[in-house]
């Protein structure tokens, strides 16, 4: 049975659990955000993109990848989305199935040895399952 | 024996769609004392009333019971149909079987058995009717006008017009309101003072006008036609009438340290000043918490310099009663508090302004003299971004969820101001959408990137960064081509929301005028009495009933003026016969109910009583003033003897009803 | 009132400092704190993912525990209390993340967002209050002109997080000016440090910590404090030409209370 790109959608609207129809489409995301310059998706595209159906525009996106997590979009939304979600139901999408992982230890970009701990938590759980 | 009569209308399918009429009727002339029952198409047009007239006369009834919509609809249609045959008009009950039935149900089954529920209940209801005779009240042919802005001077304007007497309440110690603030009007761009100041100066002139401004509303009583109002005239500190309106005191004051409301904080003010130029009345007004007199004692410039002396620093409040046929509320409008908006840095650099304040920047009166420059530097700016809805269409807990309307038109307007007069000043407009509704409305946006290049931009504003020297660094988004913005404007200005004026929820209550969530004043009925207040002789003009431009506030102040005019020509107002009625032998007399009273209509009078057992005797009862009485009901649910009833809604009456329906 | 402590783990190794001073200044103020007994790391970033469980449960343990040894969680790092915090929102507010927690969980009695949770600054300006504080200061810190650093995790959301005002906090200048500097107020300090891209891909930190720190010197500051072990981290190792030097505010604050003084330090 091939799941559709509607009900794909579906799924990450699920996993996301924000309003993405209250979206009225401002852009006070994207203006927001700090990573936008590295986004080929921008957020208030990936809301969109999730109203709408186009699960395949989101999970093809590296914006996903260069989110922060910081929340600056949610907090500065004037309807309450949080586009910061929707990141994160792609990222868990993708990395959820086989072979979806994205960081390989062996091949970290060169860090010191002053680098918390925190952050490898944090950029494992963000990338890998 | 009774001769009830029931009248069920299909109002075209709205009913009939959903209800079985026939069944209902069929089901009704099983009741005892239903001595005729029909259905009718349209029980509200001349032929329905017809039918109702010639059944009256035909089975002799003596009371009446219409399945229609709700009585707020047709219930007078009713009560004068009855009228016009002889029955009085409280004879008559409405069961509610659309709004309340065929609108709100789908299966036909379940509608019809509710809508003969009603009919039941309706039924037994009208069984207990009791003739009731509506009194007179007079109406005092003066009205009151709060608020002294646009929408303010031109209700009192209309309504002096037509020779009724009007006085105007206004807060400020001058009357003009923000469009004395205001540079240009759009559509037409013409200056807003050149416009204004006549219609001022006429309210000051009119011989049936009187303005009291630095006033506020102290108390209010009374009800349609007849309010009684204290109106408190805050101390100015000077004597009016004998100031000449030099303006020497308000140049010679030393304390200037305080930011001007009418500048918008873009200079200071004295302590004791005219707000501008036209003011109306042109005396000044001494603010008490900056004058150094009032706070240390020394000083008294202004005295020693006035030629008149016309300062008074032993003045004080003085409170005015008056009596009014109608109240309008005018009370306006004022922009958002943007501390909640840290990112967009207004606070934080000077060069983050409001919309309002650009007003004052371009303003020829203004405190830069018209020239338009960044009030962190003093210099003109090269570029500018305007940001729209500021807090407007935001439903978290720090904006506003409704549009306020007006913003896209100034902002187009404010874009035009600047090309106009600085063509090489770079103006760009971030928008979410441009709304511009109204007669040449489009067009004139239009005009601001067809002939004057304005960069409109659809995507928002993110953070506004400064640094030290007054550079800003501004990041947006520009959805239409999907970049990621960096701009380096000189000047942001910022469309904030609009919301009602702070007392607006104050005045509310003591008028029992309803507001909404987000204190608008709301309208009997939004589409059919949009200038009325559901509460009888309180009527809305301007943007304190909801968001609107200058041409909306002038029709709607006319609107008002128009209600206010109709009632005021009458000489005498028919009063609520469903009022409260003590049942004198059973009343204990211990004024529960004038304490639960919100009208202040009851009061314990010591008078000889006739008793339970028929005895006389001498106490304490309550008795309701029939004209005061709004029919709320409270008194009745509080009396702990039952022996207040609502006439027209009595104990017995609901209780049958009810009974009825179980 | 017990103040339970949540260190997590960076503060047991790479950021001792903040810890240490912590719990040396806590003892000072009269709010000493009390580790909890088994903790487990918080997981560092937050789950939002609706389907989320497991990675809610070290912080709902965590919450647990602080419920019965009198309701109060002291944490400390930015990221452990954005994720504690929230995960304890979540479990007061939605239902569903409350029930399955507890299926999981199976606790005696379940677990639905009872415990407090305090930041460490909330107790220096709630339980402590900063005029007290000023008045414990042994050493202020005069004329030194120091930038606050929130970050992006200590206050949003911030109709969860309910730490200060989201654009303009106020609560790290409160607490620099009681231990006698100056605070300095710039744009930057409420916006991420780019985070765990640190270790993904450094180009984004280097912009951003680039805009932080010249943001930060633009309007004058001399030093940075923070309560984030990554945005100290970032801050200083991101840094392009700018480069101010970073402490967190338990080092600062244990300066001023003369804590350092003949002391191990």
């Amino acid at each position: 049975m091939v799941i559709t790109e509607k009900e794909k959608a579906e799924m990450l609207s699920q996993l996301a659990a924000t309003n993405v129809s209250h979206c009225i489409q401002c852009g006070r995301c994207s203006a927001n955000c700090p990573v936008a310059w590295k986004m080929d998706v921008l957020p208030h595209r990936m809301v969109y993109a999730l109203l709408n159906g186009e699960a395949d525009t989101l999970l093809e996106a590296n914006s996903p990848w260069k989110c922060l997590s910081c929340f600056a979009c949610a907090q500065r939304c004037p309807k309450g989305v949080s586009p910061a979600a929707i990141m994160e139901a792609v990222r868990l999408t993708a990395i959820r199935s086989q072979g979806g992982n994205k960081l390989n230890p062996n091949e970290l970009e060169n860090y010191n040895d002053k680098l918390p701990q925190q952050a490898l938590v944090a950029a494992f759980r963000k990338y890998n399952k | 024996m009774q001769k009830i009569g029931v009248f069920v209308c299909w109002c075209g399918s709205n009913i009939a769609g959903t209800v079985d009429v026939a069944a209902v009727v069929e089901a009704v002339k099983k009741i005892p004392d239903v001595a005729y029952a029909v259905d009718y198409k349209y029980m509200c047009s001349e032929e329905g009333q017809k039918l109702i007239k010639d059944a009256v006369v035909e089975y002799g009834l003596d009371r009446l019971v219409v399945c229609s919509c709700s009585p707020r609809m047709h219930e007078a249609t009713f009560r004068k149909c009855a009228e016009s045959i002889g029955i009085n008009p409280y004879m008559v009950e409405i069961a509610n079987i659309r709004e309340q039935c065929s609108w709100v149900l789908k299966d036909v089954a379940v509608a019809t058995e509710k809508a003969i529920q009603l009919a039941k209940a309706a039924i037994a209801k009208v069984r207990f009717n009791d003739p009731l005779h509506p009194g007179q009240s007079q109406v005092v042919k003066r009205a009151l006008v709060i608020g002294g802005g646009i929408a303010g001077i031109q209700t009192a304007l209309d309504i002096a017009d037509a020779g009724y007497k009007v006085d105007i309440l206004e807060k400020e110690p001058t009357i003009g309101g923000k469009m004395a603030q205001i540079d240009k009007t759009f559509p037409t761009l013409d200056c807003s003072a050149c416009i204004l100041t006549p219609k001022m100066v006429d309210a000051a002139c009119h011989e049936n006008i009187t303005i009291h401004t630095y006033s506020e509303l102290e108390a209010v009583s009374g009800y349609v036609g007849n309010f009684d109002v204290t109106i408190r005239k805050k101390a100015r500190s000077v004597k009016a009438e004998i100031c000449s309106g030099c303006g020497i005191c308000t140049e010679k004051c030393p304390a200037r340290k305080t930011p001007s409301e009418f500048d918008e904080g873009l200079r200071n003010r004295g302590a004791i000043y005219i707000p501008f130029a036209q003011a109306i009345p042109k005396v000044p007004v001494i603010d008490r918490e900056a004058c150094l007199k009032f706070k240390t004692g020394k000083c008294g410039v202004c005295s020693i310099v006035c030629p008149n002396k016309a300062i008074d620093y032993t003045q004080e409040d003085e409170l005015i009663t008056e009596k009014y046929g109608a109240i309008v509320l005018a009370t306006g409008f004022e922009l958002i508090d943007l501390d909640k908006y840290g990112e967009l840095g207004y606070g934080r650099s000077k060069n983050v302004i409001t919309s309002m304040q650009l007003e004052r920047l371009t303003n020829a009166a203004g405190p830069t003299e018209g020239h338009l420059v960044c009030p962190a530097t003093g210099k003109e700016p090269k570029s500018v971004v305007i940001v729209s809805c500021v807090g407007s269409r935001d439903t978290t807990e720090r904006g506003k969820t409704y549009c306020s309307k007006v913003c896209c038109m100034y902002n187009a307007k404010h874009a035009m101001y600047i090309r106009e007069k600085y063509p090489n000043v770079d103006v760009t407009v971030f928008y979410i959408d441009v709304r511009t509704p109204g007669k040449g409305f489009d067009e004139f946006q239009r005009r601001a990137v067809e002939e004057y290049g304005v960069h409109y931009v659809r995507g928002q504003v993110g953070k506004v960064l400064s640094d030290k020297d007054g550079n800003l660094t501004v990041f947006a988004s520009d959805l239409n081509s999907g970049k990621h913005l960096m701009l380096n404007p000189d000047l942001v200005v910022l469309a904030c929301a609009v919301k009602p004026a702070k007392d607006a929820r104050k005045l509310a209550s003591m008028l029992t005028a309803s507001i909404d969530t987000n204190d608008f004043y709301v309208e009997a009925h939004p589409k059919l009495r949009p200038v009325e207040s559901p509460t009888a002789g309180i009527f809305l003009s301007g943007m304190c009933q909801g968001p609107k431009d200058i041409p909306e506030t002038v029709s709607q102040a006319g609107a008002a003026a128009a209600k206010v005019i109709g009632l005021l020509a009458k000489d005498k107002l028919m009063t609520n016969p469903c009022t409260a009625k003590c049942n004198e032998k059973i009343c204990s007399g211990c004024l529960t109910c004038t304490k639960v009273c919100p009208y202040g209509a009851i009061s314990g009078v010591e008078k000889e009583v006739i008793t339970l057992n028929g005895t006389r005797e001498k106490r304490v009862v309550a008795v309701v003033n029939e004209a005061l009485c709004q029919g709320c009901g409270a008194c009745t649910v509080a009396c702990p003897s039952a022996s207040m009833d609502l006439q027209g809604f009595t104990n017995k009456q609901i209780l049958a009803e009810v009974d009825a329906l179980c | 009132m017990i103040y339970n402590y949540y260190p997590g783990c960076t503060l047991s190794t790479k950021a001792k400092e903040l810890d240490e001073a912590a719990r040396k200044c806590a003892e000072a103020l009269g709010f000493p704190l009390v580790e909890l007994p088994e903790w487990q790391c918080c997981g560092a970033v937050y789950p939002m993912a609706s389907d989320a469980i497991a990675e809610r449960l070290s912080a709902v343990r965590a919450l647990a525990a602080a419920r019965e040894n009198g309701g109060v969680l002291v944490t400390l790092c930015s990221a452990c209390h954005h994720v504690i915090k929230r995960v304890n929102y979540d479990m007061a507010n939605n239902k569903d993340i409350q029930q399955r927690v507890n299926n999981y969980l199976g606790l005696e009695v379940p677990y639905t967002g009872e415990t407090k949770v305090l930041h460490y600054l909330e107790v220096l300006r709630d339980v402590v209050g900063f005029d007290n504080l000023k008045a414990k200061v042994v050493k202020p810190l005069q004329g030194r002109q120091i930038g606050a650093y929130y970050g992006c995790l200590l206050l949003r959301p911030g109709q969860v997080m309910s730490f200060d005002d989201v654009e303009r906090p106020e609560i790290l200048e409160n607490f620099i000016k009681a231990i006698g500097a100056t605070p300095v107020i710039y744009d930057m300090r409420n916006e991420c440090c780019a985070g765990y891209m640190a270790v993904t891909d450094k180009s984004i930190c280097k912009q951003m910590v680039g805009e932080i720190q010249d943001s930060a010197a633009n309007a004058g500051a001399g030093e940075f404090i923070t309560a984030c072990p990554l945005c100290a981290y970032n801050l200083l190792e991101n840094a392009g030409a700018t480069k101010l030097p970073v402490s967190y505010f338990t080092e600062v604050l244990a300066e001023a209370l003369g804590l350092n003084e003949g002391g191990a330090d």
